[in-house]
């Protein structure tokens, strides 16, 4: 007989996040929990594992089939080996008028990414072509971690690029700049330390 | 366009993001009146008002509320829709940034008139930093007695919980929202029964756009006629548009609702773009049918755009000029539905994911006679054949597109290629 199953993603500190997150929702609803723990999951790993769909399952009392039906529902769940940065770009209507297709395919280019492929050998970058992000006012719209890059053109593009290649995190457009699709993944969580400013 | 600008009034005070600010510019004025009237009297004014939902459908707010039933026995909830993601449409994003309590004052009103205890606002996921700036204005409401045990002194609770969503359009219909929030797919649910009645949790549950919610405080604290000083007789108020594309200051900006469009677009949007010639529009982000050059002077109100053809929608005008190719465009936003379809019903599921191919194939010059005719029968078999209205949305696409540039189709056709594109595509890139 195999061992009962370890809890490997949800151990120690992350534990105890997920069930902060679960006490967040009132009682009996825990389940509203699954979309912040896929987050936290996504957070620890840099994607969500198969491993991280089950214990979901058991800290909330449902199978691993339902967790993986929500996981799979929705974009912004990975379920695959991702890049270090996730670099989003929207091609919807409103950005492809100002020049979207343009920066799409300088992102290919310059993460050394073939088109229809989505993560670089050196597992620094994903693209990810993007619906609507609600920057229409300053499309081309462009997410790194989820953090805005306003009016984005090929040439900044390139720039976004060469930055995370170095090392460096670029300014966004607004807000704090997230390190890692990691770190935003925590954020998206709901972990981030907020304190009324 | 002359009016006093109410929910953009504060945007050039940087400090009425934060709770301080806000009140020194007169917030939560709305909600100290609120906490003295009965939840009757609430949810009256806000009727007499006259205010419709913006998030699309233009529901009358008042009577939302009104349908609640307070006598179940079961919690009663208010969720905020901020799952902004129509195309187009990005005035929820830029209210929030700047003025986060108001949408919070709104709330909490809200909360008061159906008696409710919990809040929930659901925001789209990619509004990372949006709900950021939300979660810190929580924690002042907090500390400033806006939200928690004691609401302004009330001695009633209102808890407000943030909740993420993921990247999935169809989460911005409500019941599709509620299922959501409940940790299920983003499906849509079968009406009845209605939210109001059974909504999350299976509690009754008010459910209101962000910019719905942020016009309730100045309602409560001002009254109705106030409110209808601005406006058309049966669109009062105003509204919020964005407007993007082909002109030179994208961005969004508050109207008296039935300003004509050749007002927004000269006089906000500054006109088209290097003074190029505009070729279409549409009012109310891309589920909304498109409109021409013809339609310059209609109204941007809910009768005056239905009587046009259209929908007033999330007020999300995406400006394409005469070099932009309409079965491209068109193809794009479809193949926006195709990839948002939810699954669940077979002529948006399958309808979609076929015409995104019919149109890409037209659009590359591979296009046969019988593809125009079955672009109309697609569109016209999709149209309200679906489960909610995303569907719709795909449908006015094809059948607006169809209708006013028709000759564009078939120029397309005829030519084997795009007359606006010189590059030819290989027909397996093109239909991929």
């Amino acid at each position: 007989m195999a061992a009962a199953p370890q809890q490997a993603v949800f151990a120690g500190d992350a534990l105890d996040d997920a069930r902060r997150i679960i006490a967040r929702y009132p009682e009996p609803h825990g389940r509203s929990a699954i979309m912040p723990l896929l987050y936290l999951a996504q957070s620890i790993d840099g994607m969500v594992s198969q491993d991280a769909l089950r214990e979901i399952g058991v800290l909330l009392g449902i199978t691993t089939a339902e967790v993986e039906a929500v996981a799979t529902f929705y974009s912004m769940y990975r379920l695959r080996p991702t890049g270090e940065h996730v670099v989003s770009v929207c091609t919807n209507l409103a950005c492809k008028l100002r020049g979207a297709e343009a920066v799409y395919t300088t992102a290919h280019e310059a993460a050394g990414i073939q088109q229809g492929a989505e993560r670089s050998e050196d597992g620094v970058f994903t693209i990810h072509e993007e619906e609507c992000l609600g920057v229409c006012d300053h499309a081309p719209a462009v997410q790194v971690d989820f953090c805005n890059h306003d009016d984005v053109t090929p040439v900044r593009m390139r720039e976004l690029v060469a930055s995370l290649r170095a090392g460096e995190v670029p300014s966004p457009s607004r807000g704090p700049a997230f390190a890692s699709f990691k770190a935003a993944s925590r954020a998206l969580a709901g972990l981030e330390e907020v304190t009324a400013s | 366009m002359t009016f006093e600008p109410r929910l953009t009034r504060n945007w050039s005070n940087p400090d009425a993001v934060g709770l301080d600010g806000y009140v020194a510019a007169g917030g939560y004025a709305g909600l100290r009146k609120a906490v003295t009237m009965s939840d009757a009297d609430i949810v009256e004014v806000v009727k007499a008002s006259g205010l419709r939902g913006r998030g699309g459908a233009g529901f009358p707010t008042g009577m939302k509320w009104g349908f609640v039933p307070r006598d179940t026995g079961k919690p009663t909830y208010v969720v905020v829709n901020f799952d902004e993601s129509e195309p187009g449409t990005c005035n929820n994003r830029e209210l929030v940034e700047r003025e986060p309590h108001r949408l919070l004052e709104g709330t909490v009103i809200a909360a008061r008139a159906i008696g409710c205890e919990t809040a929930f606002i659901y925001v789209r996921g990619e509004y990372l930093w949006q709900s950021i700036v939300l979660e810190r204005a929580i924690a002042e409401a907090y500390e400033g007695g806006y939200l928690g045990a004691d609401v302004a002194g009330s001695g009633t609770r209102v808890d407000v919980v943030l909740h993420r969503g993921a990247g999935a359009y169809i989460c911005g219909e409500e019941t599709a929202l509620l299922n959501s929030l409940e940790g299920l797919r983003g499906q849509p649910r079968l009406r009845p029964p209605f939210p109001a009645v059974e909504g999350l949790y299976a509690s009754p549950t008010v459910i209101n756009n962000v910019e719905t919610l942020m016009n309730v405080p100045d309602i409560v604290e001002r009254g109705a006629d106030w409110f209808r000083e601005v406006g058309t007789e049966k669109s009062p108020g105003t509204k919020m548009v964005t407007i993007s594309g082909k002109v030179e200051q994208p961005g969004n900006y508050e109207i008296a609702l039935g300003t004509p469009f050749r007002q927004v677009l000269e006089e906000l949007g500054g006109g088209m773009l290097d003074g190029a010639t505009l070729k279409a529009w549409t009012p109310g982000g891309s589920s909304t049918p498109m409109l021409t050059a013809a339609h310059i002077d209609t109204a941007l109100d809910y009768e005056s755009l239905s009587a046009a053809g259209s929908m007033l929608g999330t007020a999300a005008i995406m400006v394409m000029d005469e070099s932009d190719c309409v079965v491209d465009c068109a193809q794009r936003m479809v193949a926006f539905y195709a990839h948002e379809s939810c699954g669940k019903c077979t002529p948006c599921r399958e309808g979609n994911w076929w015409a995104t191919r019919v149109l890409a194939r037209i659009e590359h010059g591979y296009g046969r006679e019988v593809d125009i005719p079955l672009m109309h029968d697609v569109g016209k078999n999709t149209l309200f054949r679906a489960f909610c209205a995303l569907a719709d949305g795909s449908a006015s696409v094809i059948n607006s597109s169809l209708q006013h540039f028709t000759d564009e189709y078939e120029e397309h056709v005829r030519l084997g290629r795009c007359p606006l594109k010189d590059a030819p595509v290989a027909e397996e890139v093109a239909v991929s």
